[in-house]
């Protein structure tokens, strides 16, 4: 499956990254020739083979439901871009 | 000078053992090793920040307990450094990132909590690829890191400046990460101790998160017996790391010196094929050769799915990076682009679109929410990091799941099924860490794929979650070290030290000291 530059913009958006376009051609290239070298993947026959999410299998883990001391609000904001004390602030997300 | 210097260079243990007796103060060889990053670190560039006051201030608390005989944790008074992805409260923690450059952490991580615990000095931050995404240290926003051994070349990554600290002796101890090689790699570049623990051994709580199913925290060192007193201070459950191990953390440092009696050792047959190195290969058959002389039988085997272990990587770790990495959205923490400017960058935009009535043009513009996403995420991260990001994402994006994830989470499988069954013929796998010595800076930076294939030996054991340690063997005819792997099965890491210090006493390699 080839990637084209119009497959690298459409994901720049999904990935919330922004990019010139002298670098969406360089990145249009190096991602090429990476997903051409993992597109070997493919030819390993994996019928009846579980995928492995996670390396140690761990299964459900539970803790008991105690209240325990959280980050209170003035630590969760301090290194917050914008924020009124209360709140993080954005730009208008409307119009 | 020349005590000073003896003592920089003896052992961690050997430290701590003067320390316990009186003999020596924290305060002496916190200094010792503060001199020691005064004039070495502008050539090595190990450090992001030094923690000196704080450093100091640990160790004359440290001292003064001990004159007054109150408890003393299991490091007290050894200083360590810390790669500068772990969180530790009120401090910069910045992932080598301009995303994080004045980010403080909140919390502890669990690893420096313990660390703390232990009384251990902590002595400074080190230099990383930004968020750990590389295997040069060349991704640094900040810095670039040098092999002590050879200043042109690099150390390797991304824990490059958590293994030359130890190399230049700045630091007896550091901790590092590993989510494909980057404690061994950069290890066995820079002739040092490097330990990957089984994934889940060490918590990944506080742990600034890069790929959550292969990240592990671990320690490097001048010696597997130093190694193993800092894994086992910072090994165990945790109860906020879910997928951390539930098990005992076994005394690593006491049975470190017991020697494996007729070790069954592997030789890997793909690991000897084209692209290696030929004094590395021998290096690596000459350590092999002194296994057997000490009892160990060797037997080649084969793992015949590691040939598609960097392109299961490839996939698994961007995948993951990209997902985790959502969370710097200039919103929470981290850098914000400049909002005014970007409101109007917009609204010009907008104006050029309506004037031309490019109706398609205008109904694609960016929120002003996104535009903010989109050019903080891309002023903040690095190209490396945004180049994995959009790999992820690619593969992750409608259509490509099952091509790309899912089907790369099944090889997993059957590259930890290869390990499986080699393990039930050998005790050890031993091998190279790399193909090649220390690169020279620059040159592998416009390469990404041959910077990813650089992790060869070293990604199938994050992939399989077994332990893995470098440690010297040898030197190219540059003067360049080389290292050694060995591997064994999960939670075996007390058979890998023990394997390391075997070797370690019947070679000198280990003791050899860069000129700086």
């Amino acid at each position: 499956m080839a990637i084209t530059r119009s497959d690298v913009e459409k994901v720049s958006l999904l990935a919330r990254l922004q990019f010139s376009d002298s670098e969406l051609d360089r990145l249009t290239g190096e991602l090429a020739q990476i997903v051409e070298y993992v597109d070997h993947l493919s030819e390993v026959p994996t019928e009846g083979i579980e995928p492995m999410a996670h390396a140690v299998e761990v299964h459900n883990v539970f803790v008991s439901d105690e209240v325990m001391p959280s980050l209170p609000r003035d630590k969760a904001l301090a290194n917050a871009p914008r924020h009124n004390d209360r709140a993080f602030l954005v730009p208008p997300v409307l119009g | 000078m020349s005590s000073h210097s003896s003592l920089i260079e003896s052992s961690a243990t050997a430290q701590l053992e003067l320390l316990m007796r009186g003999d020596l103060f924290s305060v002496e060889l916190t200094q010792a090793y503060l001199d020691s990053i005064a004039s070495r670190d502008a050539n090595v560039g190990a450090f992001l920040r030094v923690e000196k006051d704080r450093a100091l201030a640990q160790a004359a608390s440290v001292d003064k307990r001990r004159q007054s005989n109150k408890p003393l944790g299991k490091l007290a008074g050894l200083p360590v450094a810390v790669k500068d992805v772990l969180c530790d409260q009120d401090t910069i923690t910045t992932c080598a990132s301009r995303m994080l450059e004045n980010f403080r952490a909140p919390y502890d991580s669990t690893v420096v909590a313990k660390l703390k615990a232990a009384d251990a000095i902590l002595i400074g931050r080190t230099n990383m690829d930004e968020f750990a995404m590389g295997g040069s240290t060349e991704n640094s926003a900040f810095q670039i890191t040098r092999n002590p051994w050879d200043l042109e070349r690099a150390p390797g990554g991304s824990s490059g400046g958590a293994a030359a600290c130890v190399a230049a002796d700045m630091a007896p101890l550091s901790i590092g990460t590993d989510t494909g090689g980057s404690i061994r790699q950069p290890a066995g570049l820079c002739g040092v101790v490097g330990l990957k623990p089984t994934y889940g051994r060490v918590s990944r709580f506080g742990l600034v998160a890069f790929a959550s199913s292969l990240d592990q925290v671990g320690p490097l060192a001048r010696t597997s017996q130093d190694a193993a007193l800092l894994l086992e201070t910072i090994a165990g459950h945790d109860l906020r790391d879910a997928t951390s191990l539930d098990r005992p953390v076994p005394a690593y440092s006491q049975s470190v010196a017991e020697p494996l009696a007729g070790v069954r050792i592997g030789l890997v047959r793909e690991h000897f094929a084209e692209g290696l190195d030929s004094e590395v290969a021998s290096a690596v058959r000459d350590a092999v050769a002194v296994y057997e002389s000490l009892g160990a039988t060797v037997k080649e085997i084969s793992l015949p799915h590691s040939k598609h272990a960097v392109a299961t990587y490839y996939v698994i770790a961007p995948c993951e990076a990209s997902s985790n990495l959502a969370r710097y959205d200039g919103v929470h923490y981290g850098h914000r682009t400049d909002e005014a400017e970007m409101l109007e960058e917009l609204a010009a935009e907008r104006k050029a679109l309506e004037a031309a009535k490019d109706e398609v043009g205008l109904s694609r513009l960016d929120s002003s929410l996104v535009r903010m996403y989109r050019k903080s995420r891309s002023e903040g991260f690095g190209a490396e990091v945004k180049r994995r990001i959009m790999l992820g994402t690619y593969a992750l994006s409608a259509g490509y799941y099952d091509a790309y994830y899912l089907k790369a989470l099944k090889v997993r499988r059957l590259i930890r099924q290869d390990f499986d069954e080699a393990f039930r013929e050998v005790d050890l796998i031993a091998g190279p860490v790399t193909a090649q010595t220390a690169f020279k800076i620059g040159e592998m930076v416009d390469d990404p794929l041959s910077m990813y294939l650089v992790d060869l030996y070293t990604v199938s054991a994050n992939l399989a979650g077994i332990p893995g340690i470098s440690l010297p063997c040898g030197f190219d005819k540059s003067g360049l070290p080389i290292g050694l792997q060995l591997l064994a099965p999960p939670l075996e890491e007390e058979r890998l030290l023990r394997g390391a210090h075997m070797y370690e006493q019947a070679t000198d390699w280990h003791q050899r000291r860069p000129e700086i």
